[in-house]
C-alpha cells in the first residue's frame, strides 16, 4: 500500500474540508436552535474517517458513533438528506425521527451512528459475519473512541471476530477524552493497541495524519478482504471541542485545548499538498468555495423541508 | 399426526426453516457441538455445519448484537440464550438497538431476528436461573413477544417468528421442554398476534400464556367437576396481544383471571387487566384477579411454593365468583 495517487489525495482533502466545514456550519445552526438535542462534532479528527473510507466501496459497511458525521460524509452520505435528518425533517434519512446520533444510509453501507458508546462495535462485527457467511468480499469497519474500549461490547466483539477471522477493521480514534475524563481515568495503558494483544489481533497506532492512516488502514482493509481476519488501528487523534457542542470543557485546561488545535490534521495535509505542488492556492480556494456552496444548499434544503406529521408517529413500528 | 416432545418441535421448526431459507442460522452458547444446553439443536450441527450452527464464546451481548448486525445485512438469525436470566446481559443490544433499528433509521433496515430463551422454574435452579422476564420486553416498542404452551404451538409459532421481519423474543418454558403433544406431519404455521381459546367456558375467562395455560386447563377441568365453566384463553403472543379474542371471551363470561408464572406486580397480566378496565369495565361482574409468583426472587428450596400452578388459578377463579358485584 503506497501513497495515494494525486487525484485520490485531492479527493481526500476535499472530504476532510467537507467534514470540517459541515460541522462548523452545524455548530452555527445549532447555536440558533435549528438543530435539537445533542450535537457531537469531530472537528480535529477528520483524518481517520477519510483515511479508511478511501479504501471502501458502497458495498462495505461502517458502524459509527455519536461523533459520527465525519464517517458518514467520508463514506459518501448525501449531504442534503443528512442535513434534513439533522434538522428533524421528513426528507431526512431516518424520516426526521432520529437526528445526529442515528444518521444512517443503508444504500452506502452506513449502519448508523449510535447513541450508546461501544454498541456499534458488535453490530459492525455482525456485518462482517454476514459478509463471510454470504462469501462476498465485503469488509466492515467499526469506529469508536478509546472510551468505548472499556465496554464489554468491544471485548466481546473482538474476541468473536478473532475466533472467526471476520473481515473487519476496528478503527479507534483515541482523542484522549472519554466524554469528560482523560484516558488515564479509563485505562491503565498508553495505547489501545495493547487491548488487541489479548485477542491475537494485529494492531498498530498511527498519528493523526491522513496519509499515514490511509496506508495502515489500506493494509487492514486488504487483510480483511483476503479473509485474513480483523485488525485494530488506533489513531492518536485530537478533540478540539467538548464532548457535545456547548460543553465548556472546564475539566480540561486551555493549554490542553490549544495543543490539540495546534495539531490540525486538515491544515497539515493542506500544507503538504501545497508544498508538494499537488494543489495550488487557487485550487484550495476553489475547493473551499465549492464546498461552502454545497453546504449552504444542503442547509437551505433542510430548512425548507417539512417536519414529519404527528399523525405519522406510529407508522412503521412493526412491518 | 405424530406425538412429539416440545424440545423436538423446536428443533423441527428450526431445521425446516433452515432447509427452506439459507439465510437462517442459529447462534448461541453450546448450540453446535453440544446440541444446545437443553438439546434444542441436537443433530443440526452435523447437518448444517459450523457456518450455520454457530457456537459462541460466553458472551451474550456480543453475539446478540452481532446477530443484529447480520440481520440488518440480510441474514435471519435465531439467537439462543441459554437461560432467560442471561438475557439481562444483552439488554443494550435488544432494547436500544434491535427494538429500534428499523423505526429509528426511518425503515431503512429491518431486523428479522428471533431470540429464543427458556424461562421459569422447575429445576430448583434458584434466583438467577428461574426468572420470567417477558414483561420487560413487552414494554419496549418494536419487539414482538411470543410464548408457547405446547409442542403444536411452539413449532408453528417458531416457524412464523423466523419468517417475521420484526424482531421476536421467543420464550420457552423449561418445564415444557419434556412435554409431549400431537402435531401434524405436514407443515403448518401459527400467525403471531393471535390468541387461542384452549378451552371454551361460560363462567370465568382465564387469560394466560406458556406453562400457566396448561395449569389453567388443569384448574378448568377440576372446576368443571364442581359445576364451574372456565374458558382458557392462551395469548400465545403477548406483544402485540390479541384484544379481540380476550374481549370477546370476557363479553361472554363477564369475569377475568389473568395468570402467569412471572411475579404478579407489573407482569403482563397487569396490562391485560388495565386494558380491560379501561375499555370494557362495564362487561365485568367481578373484580379482575391476577395469578403470579410472589414479589421476591425465585426460591431454591421453596420453589414448589413459589411457582404458581393450577391450585392458584382455581382459587382465583373461585374468588371472582365469590366477589361478584
Amino acid at each position: 500500500m503506497g501513497k495515494p495517487s494525486k487525484e485520490k489525495m485531492i479527493e481526500m482533502y476535499r472530504a476532510m474540508v467537507k467534514i470540517r466545514k459541515t460541522e462548523q456550519k452545524l455548530m452555527e445552526v445549532f447555536s440558533h436552535g435549528e438543530i435539537l438535542g445533542f450535537l457531537h462534532v469531530s472537528i480535529g479528527q477528520e483524518a481517520a474517517p477519510v483515511g479508511i473510507c478511501s479504501h471502501l466501496t458502497d458495498d462495505d459497511y461502517i458502524a459509527t458513533t455519536h461523533r459520527g458525521h465525519g464517517h458518514a460524509i467520508a463514506k459518501g452520505i448525501d449531504l442534503k438528506m443528512a442535513m434534513a435528518e439533522l434538522f428533524g425533517k421528513k426528507a431526512g434519512y431516518c424520516l426526521g425521527r432520529s437526528g445526529s446520533m442515528h444518521l444512517a444510509d443503508k444504500s452506502r453501507g452506513i449502519m448508523g451512528a449510535n447513541g450508546i458508546v461501544g454498541a456499534g462495535i458488535p453490530i459492525a462485527t455482525g456485518a462482517a459475519f454476514a459478509a463471510k457467511y454470504k462469501k462476498t468480499d465485503q469488509v466492515a469497519v467499526a469506529t469508536f473512541g478509546e472510551g468505548a474500549t472499556g465496554e464489554g461490547a468491544f471485548h466481546e466483539a473482538l474476541n468473536f471476530a478473532a475466533i472467526k477471522k471476520l473481515p473487519i477493521v476496528y478503527l479507534c480514534e483515541n482523542n484522549g477524552w472519554a466524554e469528560f475524563s482523560p484516558m488515564s481515568i479509563h485505562a491503565p495503558i498508553q495505547s489501545v493497541t495493547q487491548r488487541a494483544l489479548a485477542y491475537d489481533i494485529p494492531a498498530v497506532s498511527v498519528a493523526n495524519n491522513v496519509l499515514e492512516i490511509y496506508e495502515e488502514t489500506g493494509k487492514a482493509v486488504e487483510r480483511a478482504r483476503k479473509g485474513e481476519g480483523p485488525t485494530l488501528i488506533e489513531v492518536r487523534s485530537e478533540r478540539w471541542y467538548g464532548h457535545y457542542v456547548g460543553d465548556a470543557q472546564k475539566y480540561r485546561g486551555k493549554e490542553n485545548v490549544a495543543q490539540a488545535m495546534a495539531k490540525d490534521c486538515l491544515l497539515n495535509f493542506e500544507e503538504d499538498l501545497f508544498q508538494s505542488k499537488v494543489l495550488k492556492k487557487q485550487d484550495i480556494e476553489n475547493i473551499n468555495t465549492d464546498l461552502d456552496a454545497e453546504i449552504e444548499e444542503a442547509v437551505r434544503f433542510a430548512r425548507e423541508c417539512p417536519y414529519p406529521e404527528v399523525s405519522e408517529m406510529m407508522d412503521g413500528l412493526y412491518l | 399426526m405424530k406425538d412429539i416432545r416440545y424440545i423436538l418441535a423446536i428443533k423441527e421448526a428450526m431445521e425446516e426453516e433452515m432447509d427452506r431459507d439459507e439465510h437462517v442460522f442459529l447462534i448461541g452458547e453450546d448450540v453446535g457441538l453440544a446440541g444446545g444446553a437443553f438439546g434444542a439443536s441436537k443433530g443440526l450441527h452435523e447437518k448444517f455445519g459450523p457456518e450455520r450452527i454457530v457456537d459462541t464464546p460466553i458472551s451474550e451481548l456480543g453475539f446478540t448484537s452481532l446477530a443484529a448486525g447480520a440481520a440488518s445485512c440480510g441474514l435471519r438469525p435465531i439467537v439462543e440464550i441459554m437461560f432467560m436470566d442471561f438475557v439481562t446481559c444483552c439488554m443494550d443490544s435488544i432494547v436500544n438497538q434491535i427494538a429500534k433499528m428499523r423505526y429509528m433509521f426511518g425503515n431503512q433496515y429491518s431486523v428479522p431476528i428471533v431470540i429464543r430463551m427458556p424461562e421459569g422454574g422447575g429445576l430448583n435452579a434458584g434466583p438467577q436461573h428461574s426468572q420470567c422476564l417477558e414483561a420487560w420486553f413487552a414494554h419496549v416498542p418494536g419487539l414482538k413477544v411470543v410464548m408457547a404452551a405446547n409442542p403444536y404451538d411452539v413449532k408453528g409459532l417458531l416457524k412464523a417468528a423466523i419468517r417475521d421481519d420484526n424482531p421476536v423474543i421467543f420464550i420457552e418454558n423449561k418445564t415444557l421442554h419434556a412435554i409431549k403433544g400431537s402435531i401434524p406431519e405436514e407443515e403448518y404455521l401459527i400467525p403471531l398476534g393471535k390468541a387461542d381459546v384452549k378451552r371454551e367456558g361460560t363462567d370465568v375467562t382465564v387469560v394466560s400464556a406458556s406453562r400457566l395455560v396448561n395449569e389453567s386447563l388443569k384448574a378448568a377441568y377440576a372446576l368443571s367437576k364442581e359445576g364451574v365453566s372456565v374458558e382458557v384463553v392462551d395469548l400465545r403472543t403477548i406483544q402485540p396481544w390479541d384484544r379481540e379474542t380476550v374481549f370477546t371471551s370476557i363479553a361472554k363470561t363477564h369475569r377475568l383471571v389473568v395468570a402467569h408464572e412471572a411475579v404478579k406486580q407489573f407482569g403482563f397480566g397487569a396490562e391485560i387487566a388495565a386494558a380491560v378496565a379501561e375499555e370494557i369495565l362495564d362487561e365485568l361482574d367481578a373484580p379482575i384477579i391476577r395469578v403470579g409468583a410472589p414479589f421476591v426472587p425465585a426460591s431454591y428450596s421453596l420453589e414448589k411454593y413459589y411457582v404458581p400452578g393450577a391450585e392458584d388459578v382455581k382459587k382465583a377463579v373461585m374468588t371472582t365468583l365469590e366477589r361478584s358485584f
